[in-house]
């Protein structure tokens, strides 16, 4: 496989951090639902463009234009979006009003916007970009598909590519995950999930997008080396698939320095990260992001981001960290997903 | 037809969502697609459902709309004359 | 040299037959699909005509053996259909054999649902099944799970060209050595949301559909699902696999004009056009028959036509678009249209474009109106889509 460096990076969240990436300073969020902070889309996006923009089509082109900008990329050879959920904001609308206006008086606007390729869509637009545009959108290996393709393009000779992960917060249909107890009731979560005991996760959206590059540049964040995405694993073999995943990319546990959970404080399916957490990763630096992110189907591509931070910066924030263990310098980093024991997803970067 | 005018103004800034847009920036004989308000066809579909829904007006060819919708004036004479409601 | 990657098997069920057989059978007897639809209760139902799967969901449920508690949307109920099929046609025994990955698409995913039942959800709780169906990922999830595949899952969203994507990823994965075997296609069901939906656009025909006829009237929506087996050269040899045909070229370009409208020349679709053509390593004029997008919208036909003159040149090869017999399929359409190309190339046959008149002056294209029999070695077939994403796949000869 083709050596591919992340060479620009862009995050909009429920934390500042389209201004300010010193994670140390995010808070931790005790709401059920939290949406992202806002960043001044205007500086990113033209007026006549915006008009018709929901929420994550907004965060996905500031965070595609601010990763671009880093990397100093104009044009990309590909855009490679990642969407578990899709536009729901415009879905929902358009949806009420079918059923509200019994199928009548409704207009286009709501519909054209709501399909689930619309950032990918809103983004190319923008930049005029002609190039190879795709659209993932399963569940919580959404980001991690487009990464994996974003992989594939590189080795079949690409030279820079845009991907990323979004998701926006629909009234809607966050009400019917609701319903279902996927989101933690009670009004506010005190101290964050992380001890909650409770079922279900906080709610929340965001955008993270970056440039994956075939060449390494003086403000690469990370090598990449790989991932690999399983959408149902048996408990008992995640370890294994893990071992098998890091052996083809000739590692070993040990040279693992950091690994970045999922950890989403729902009691009943966490105990699959603190299983590997009191075994195979026992001696390995382990730190958690979604009691900053909140929970969404690419909230992954957060962790992601902040692996970016880490291995670039050589720090590691506080307010990540779930044990005493510090391996410094940070040279490997293992970021382990999986959303309600399903769409399991391994993904290893190096530090340049 | 002057109250129609404004209310075709207000209408349009609100249902195509023109934030940076004042009623007093529409001129009457401003062109409303292409160089003047710069609307596309998206809006020209959005603005064949407003005539249904408020003036009674059905259009069957999104077509007619070009003619229509080439300015407020245009489009205040063709909605007083075809109203139904 | 390679040929592309090898296909060993194909399924596929839509409003002209639930197997590829019966497919087949309806498109060489001009017999299409288009009728009023039924299992909707839409107040359009007299003004639209669709291309509608005329089995009933709990007939589908019969036949896959699937419990009464189950929580399948339409989209997949039809995708399982025919996967199964697909799978059964490869003479796969065990899924597990080989590295084997699976790539859907949807668009509609489990809308069918949620709209049928908006409000209810909240006050009856016999439904909340339906949620976690909602989603796009679902589907893939259940027929994955029904295969035994657990690892490499994944779903493509790419509007109308869903699911030439979800051809061309394989293709990928399996010429790069990722995966031994995959399978790929994609499902839509029809549903209110996307009836309303180019309802507003105003692109809904109350007619028949007229694929490149200069007084076309727009399109029919239809419900479809296919899937296609792919396998590497190794692992075909291995088991002495009969090869249906091969995927020989793939591109995906953007037009980035629009979110929906196509640009007046064609910009992306004769990138795509261009760039299959050269993954396939072929000349234009190596093509033989090219299955149109030619969803019949005033927009897609002009454009389409434009870019296909531009490709082309003077001599545009045999072309017809078989959505006058399926309607719109949306997220399958591509892959619907490449098990035709594939059965096009097995049959030496290029199947009509029905209810055409006149050409488009522009352009001056005619295409096939008569079940034509005549050598095929390389069949192209276009997909378009919302969001400006255009992609052309190239099917050969086995």
């Amino acid at each position: 496989m083709k050596d591919c460096y992340i060479n620009g990076i862009g995050c909009v969240s429920a934390q500042d951090s389209t201004v300010d990436s010193a994670i140390e300073n995010y808070r931790v969020l005790t709401d059920r639902i939290t949406h992202a902070r806002k960043p001044n889309y205007r500086d990113y996006i033209k007026p006549a463009m915006i008009r018709r923009m929901s929420t994550g089509v907004k965060m996905g082109v500031v965070a595609a234009s601010i990763a671009m900008k880093e990397a100093e990329l104009e044009n990309p050879d590909a855009i490679i979006s990642g969407t578990g959920l899709g536009c729901s904001i415009d879905s929902d609308k358009f949806l009420k009003k079918i059923v509200d206006n019994n199928e009548q008086f409704l207009t286009p606007t709501a519909f054209i916007q709501s399909t689930h390729n619309t950032v990918g869509a809103q983004v190319a637009l923008g930049l005029r970009c002609n190039a190879y545009n795709i659209t993932y959108v399963h569940n919580a290996l959404s980001f991690e598909s487009a990464m994996l393709d974003a992989q594939l393009m590189i080795s079949e000779g690409a030279s820079n590519i845009l991907f990323g992960g979004v998701d926006e917060l629909g009234d809607y249909t966050t009400s019917l995950f609701d319903l279902i107890d996927h989101v933690k009731k009670g009004e506010v979560i005190e101290n964050g999930i992380l001890n909650s005991n409770t079922k279900g996760a906080i709610f929340s959206e965001g955008a993270q997008f970056f440039v994956l590059a075939d060449n390494i540049s003086d403000n690469s964040y990370a090598k990449f080396i790989d991932v690999a995405i399983y959408n149902v694993l048996p408990q008992n073999s995640i370890e294994e698939k893990l071992v098998q995943f890091l052996s083809v990319n000739n590692f070993e546990i040990s040279d693992i320095d950091v690994v970045i959970l999922g950890t989403n404080g729902d009691v009943n399916f966490d105990g699959i990260y603190s299983d590997l957490q009191e075994s195979v990763f026992k001696s390995t630096q382990q730190i958690c992001y979604k009691h900053l992110s909140g929970e969404y189907n690419t909230a992954s591509g957060f962790g992601f981001w902040t692996a970016c931070n880490i291995l670039k910066n050589q720090l590691i924030p506080k307010n990540l960290m779930l044990n005493e263990i510090k391996n410094v310098p940070v040279k490997n980093i293992l970021i382990y997903n999986q959303y309600r024991s399903e769409n399991h997803s391994f993904t290893l970067l190096s530090s340049c | 037809m002057e109250n129609l005018k404004l209310e075709l103004k207000a209408k349009i800034i609100e249902n195509l969502n023109l934030e940076d847009i004042e009623v007093s920036d529409i001129k009457n004989t401003d062109a409303l697609f292409g160089d003047g308000l710069g609307l596309d066809s998206i809006d020209a579909l959005e603005l064949i459902v407003m005539l249904d829904k408020d003036y009674g007006i059905k259009l069957s060819d999104p077509k007619q709309g070009k003619v229509i919708f080439e300015s407020i004036d245009t489009m205040a004479a063709y909605i007083s004359e075809n109203k139904t409601k | 040299m390679s040929k592309g990657v090898a296909i060993t098997g194909m399924g596929i069920i839509s409003s002209i037959g639930n197997t590829v057989e019966e497919n087949y059978q309806s498109l060489i007897s001009k017999t299409p699909g288009i009728s009023r639809i039924e299992s909707i209760d839409t107040i359009h139902k007299n003004n639209i005509k669709v291309g509608e799967v005329k089995t009933s969901n709990q007939e589908f449920i019969q036949q896959l053996g699937l419990p009464q508690s189950n929580n399948y949307s339409r989209t997949a109920l039809l995708a399982e259909i025919s996967v199964l099929e697909a799978v059964e046609n490869a003479g796969i025994k065990d899924m597990n054999s080989c590295k084997t990955g699976l790539i859907s698409a949807t668009s509609v995913a489990g809308m069918d649902k949620t709209e049928k039942y908006y409000y209810s959800l909240f006050e009856e709780s016999q439904n909340r099944k339906y949620i976690t169906a909602h989603p796009a990922g679902d589907a893939t999830t259940k027929i994955a799970n029904r295969l035994g595949i657990t690892d490499f899952v994944t779903t493509i969203s790419t509007a109308c060209s869903s699911s030439a994507n979800a051809i061309m990823l394989g293709a990928r994965m399996i010429k790069a050595g990722k995966l031994d075997r995959v399978i790929v296609g994609g499902a839509d069901c029809l549903s209110k949301f996307t009836i309303n939906g180019f309802k507003t656009l105003m692109i809904l025909s109350e007619d028949n559909c007229r694929p490149f006829d200069a007084d076309r009237t727009g399109l029919n929506l239809g419900e479809a699902a296919a899937f296609l087996v792919l396998e590497s050269d190794a692992q075909v040899k291995k088991c002495n696999k009969e090869i249906l045909g091969y995927v020989s070229g793939y591109a995906n370009a953007n037009d980035a004009f629009h979110q929906t409208a196509s640009s007046e020349n064609g910009e992306g679709a004769t990138l795509a056009m261009t760039k299959a053509l050269k993954i396939a390593n072929i000349s234009a004029n190596e093509i033989d028959y090219i299955n149109a997008h030619g969803t019949a919208t005033n927009n897609n036909d002009a454009s389409e036509s434009k870019a296909i003159r531009r490709v082309f040149g003077d001599t545009v090869p045999d072309l017809s678009s078989t959505k006058s017999y399926t309607g719109h399929t949306l997220a399958a359409a591509a892959v619907i249209e490449a098990v035709y190309s594939i059965l096009a190339l097995q049959n030496a046959t290029v199947f009509p474009n029905l209810n055409f008149k006149t050409a488009i002056p522009e352009t001056n294209i005619t295409p096939v109106t008569e079940v034509l029999k005549k050598d095929l070695n390389h069949v192209l077939s276009n997909s378009f889509g919302f969001g400006g994403n255009c992609s052309t796949l190239i099917f050969s000869k086995a």
